[in-house]
């Protein structure tokens, strides 16, 4: 089999965005993006679909499993994992982009620090013991899932990077804090959840229908609201 | 200041126990810890909590690790490690680790090699939710300016001179930007994949090129022979996917299909423990019969797994089945192979984790520590967290702005088609079954190579001697040539390399194991 693929790249320190194409020929049924670009990456030399002579194409990945997260990217124009993405799901051609909400760095990597960052900024971390709980512990697997991978907020319609909502990627890992935290170190977490996650959200969901863990939003976010903002018992 | 090179498990452990004791410290890592190799960790970890009911101690966690690793590792090492297991659990229980559990107490589930029930979980998915629970504790320290992040930047150079580390220097992934940074140095840089490319269950961030680095410099390694195959995996795009020992634990048994009949040969050749027998064993069991004329393929049989076990303890396994394979374990049989899964030899270090060189530390999966010939499951992750956690408490403080930077500069790379050819001979002279014939072959592949300057095309070398040497069959090195364990190889390989004119000459040796000390004696 064959594909084409279409590639928003860009050098370092560059501003010029231009697209490259390559062709690959694969015989694999599951072979994904993810290998498509380890492959093209390896050629010697490196032509591109015109056989012009081609830098290797950046781009990051680590587990090749869908279980880290690093090699989020725009493919045919949705956010999704490259390890997750099967080139025969695709026809012919298949088009890479690097995520929109970050600074691109380079072809397809960009800068997820902002993240980072905003987790930092809504002191997630516990400052006193937490209070795991068998009847908890479903919610707590679910909210210790998250890639920080940025796929949700990529199509999230109320996220910006450096706004005071942080989205999906901070909700998450929070409602394990709002479920696991003492009962004196409660309130700022739920505080924090308030103010950064659900004073900004329309519940519009597309971030649960992207994620490309699987993780079910909705649930944490029912009770993460119902426990920070509504006050009602934790479950 | 203390820099420290890997953001796993190991490496975020002893940041966070520097941070605990004021100590501040660099974190570098080629990509944030949510992109550590330590996230897909599935099983568990062990520990002696006997919650279980079973009366289980650290005593016969002991045993079992030293039973587990042929007596390779350390004695005193072991036994802080299993003492301390407890402990360490109980942190993670504080920092609200979602593990599986009953009550307030902490469930265990059964492991390869291990008698009693003594491995904590998180369904399938232990390493991730532990990784969740240490990112967010190790936050805290970033925010109090004791933790400094460098989250894409990759180990170039250790700065090491007299037997003595004054630093490293580090690039900038992004811009391609170098900074030497003084300090002492904890390597918690992971395994040897990228030697494997492709025949792991690991990441591609563990590209071998620490260790490469380090081995050039001077730092002594040991046991590289010896690499753990893990006997059920899947094959996906780019790599090889593991099916968790966890699946055997909760009742799954390994069969081969031989003239049309399921032949359950883990059973049948040792009842005791069956499919639970130590990795090393049942992937050699697996191999052997595979390549047996009449047989059809090793499958995994799991289809009498309780629904409640499946959802409660072992879903995301499930799910993987059904999206690789478009097969439900749960009804029916998973076709596995054995592939290359962790690496017990690594960085040579004392008990306190120091290396040969002043001011280098090495925990986790880069270290040869704690897991002698063969790995438990389960004891890597303890092996990481307690291993980080003793580096930082031993490493002396060392303050200085600028390192003293190396005269010359390292050849570590190889242009794809020889980095291929290094892969494909060292993947057939370390085979599950190994003989002379077959290393040196292999050997003499890579001396055709030529460049003796290349530090990579070294290391690579240096696997295929260790294995060379070790003439008798010990946990994970089986040599057909040399099926029988030999008391006078009850020894730890050593590796060290030299540079003589440019080109590197490594030299193979054997130590003797420490003895137990009267301080550590149970
Ligand atoms: C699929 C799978 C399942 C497993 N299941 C279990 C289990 O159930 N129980 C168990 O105990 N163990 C298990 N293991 C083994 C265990 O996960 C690892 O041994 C352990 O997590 C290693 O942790 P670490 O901190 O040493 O390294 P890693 O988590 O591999 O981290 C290495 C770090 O070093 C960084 N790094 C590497 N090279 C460089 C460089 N050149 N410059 C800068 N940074 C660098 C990386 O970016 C990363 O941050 C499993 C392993 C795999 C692959
Ligand atoms: S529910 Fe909508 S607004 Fe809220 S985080 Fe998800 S995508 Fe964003
Ligand atoms: S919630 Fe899902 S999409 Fe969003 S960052 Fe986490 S894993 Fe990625
Ligand atoms: S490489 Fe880890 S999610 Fe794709």
């Amino acid at each position: 089999m064959k594909i084409r693929l279409d590639i928003l790249r860009k050098k370092f320190n560059e501003d010029k965005q231009y697209t490259q194409s390559f062709e690959y020929e694969y015989s694999d049924a599951g072979a994904t993006v993810a290998a498509a670009l380890c492959d093209i990456n390896k050629r010697e030399p490196l032509l591109d679909i015109n056989k012009a002579p081609s830098e290797p194409i950046r781009w990051e990945c680590s587990c090749l499993q869908k279980k880290c997260g690093a090699c989020a990217m725009l493919i045919n124009g949705y956010p999704g994992l490259a390890c997750d993405a099967k080139l025969s799901e695709y026809g012919d051609t298949i088009s890479l982009a690097p995520l929109k909400k970050f600074p691109q760095i380079a072809d397809l990597i960009v800068d997820r620090q902002s993240i980072f960052d905003s987790l930092k900024q809504i002191e997630l971390w516990f400052n006193e013991n937490a209070q795991p709980n068998e009847k908890r512990a479903q919610l707590i697997h679910e909210a210790s899932r998250c890639l920080q991978c940025g796929c949700c907020l990529e199509v999230c319609p109320n996220f910006y990077a450096d706004g005071d909502f942080k989205g999906m990627a901070a909700a998450v890992p929070l409602s394990r804090l709002v479920s696991e935290a003492s009962e004196t170190e409660k309130k700022r977490i739920f505080a924090e959840y308030e103010k950064h996650f659900y004073a900004g959200c329309g519940k519009s969901l597309s971030c649960r229908d992207i994620c490309p863990a699987g993780i079910d939003t909705e649930y944490l976010m029912v009770n993460s609201n119902a426990a920070a903002v509504w006050k009602r018992k934790r479950r | 200041m203390i820099n420290i090179v890997g953001a796993g498990l190991a490496g975020l452990s002893a940041a966070i126990t520097a941070a605990q004791n004021g100590q501040e410290c660099r974190l570098i890592s080629k990509q944030p810890s949510e992109r550590a190799q330590s996230v897909l960790a599935e099983g568990g970890i062990n520990a002696a909590l006997d919650t279980m009911g079973e009366n289980d101690s650290p005593r016969e966690h002991f045993q079992d690790t030293m039973r587990g690793g042929v007596y390779l590792a350390d004695p005193n090492a072991v036994e802080r490690l299993t003492k301390n297991a407890p402990e360490i659990l109980l942190w993670l229980s504080r920092l609200g680790t979602g593990f599986n559990m009953q009550g307030d107490k902490l469930l265990l589930r059964k492991f390869g090699g291990q008698k009693k029930k003594r491995t904590a979980f998180a369904k399938s998915s232990t390493g991730k939710i532990i990784m969740t629970a240490l990112i967010d504790e190790a936050r805290k320290y970033e925010a109090r300016g004791l933790i400094h992040r460098y989250p894409h930047h990759e180990l170039c150079d250790l700065c090491i001179k007299n037997g003595r580390c004054s630093g490293l220097v580090i690039s900038d992934i992004y811009s391609g930007k170098i900074l030497p940074l003084g300090g002492a140095v904890i390597l918690a840089c992971g395994g040897l994949n990228g030697f494997f490319e492709g025949r792991t269950t690991g990441t591609t961030q563990n590209d071998g090129t620490a260790a490469v680095i380090a081995l050039a410099r001077g730092v002594e390694f040991a046991d590289l022979e010896f690499i753990q195959y893990h006997p059920t995996t899947i094959g996906i795009s780019g790599k090889r996917c593991l099916i968790s020992e966890a699946a055997r634990g909760e009742g799954g048994r390994l069969f081969a299909r031989i003239n049309g009949e399921r032949v359950y040969f883990m059973e049948e050749k040792y009842p005791e423990l069956g499919n639970l027998m130590p990795r090393d064993i049942v992937s050699r069991e697996s191999y052997m019969i595979k390549n047996r004329a009449d047989c059809d393929g090793v499958f995994l049989d799991m289809t009498s797994i309780s629904e409640d076990v499946w959802s409660g303890k072992l879903s995301d396994l499930r799910k993987e089945c059904i999206y690789y394979l478009s097969l439900d374990p749960a009804k029916e049989y998973i076709p596995v192979e054995p592939a290359i899964h962790y690496f017990m030899g690594g960085i040579n270090t004392d008990i306190d984790h120091k290396t040969n060189i002043e001011g280098l530390y090495a925990a986790g999966e880069c270290a040869a520590q704690y897991h002698g010939a063969n790995r438990l499951g389960g004891n890597s992750m303890l092996g990481a967290l307690y291993g980080g956690k003793t580096a930082a408490l031993n490493i002396p403080h060392i303050n200085e702005d600028i390192p003293e930077l190396p005269d010359d500069k390292l050849n570590l790379t190889l242009s794809p088609d020889i980095e291929e050819e290094t892969e494909k001979a060292l993947y057939d002279g370390l085979g599950i079954v190994r003989n002379e014939k077959n290393i040196l072959g292999s050997l003499e592949r890579l001396e055709k190579l030529g460049d003796n300057t290349n530090a990579r095309l070294a290391f690579a070398k240096a696997i295929l001697k260790c294995a060379l040497e070790r003439r008798e069959s010990r946990g994970a090195h089986f040599r057909e040539d040399n099926p029988e364990t030999k008391e006078i190889f009850k020894k730890t390989t050593i590796v060290k390399a030299e540079r003589k004119n440019g080109e590197y000459i490594t030299d193979i040796s054997f130590r003797d194991i420490a003895e137990k000390t009267n301080e550590n004696k149970a």
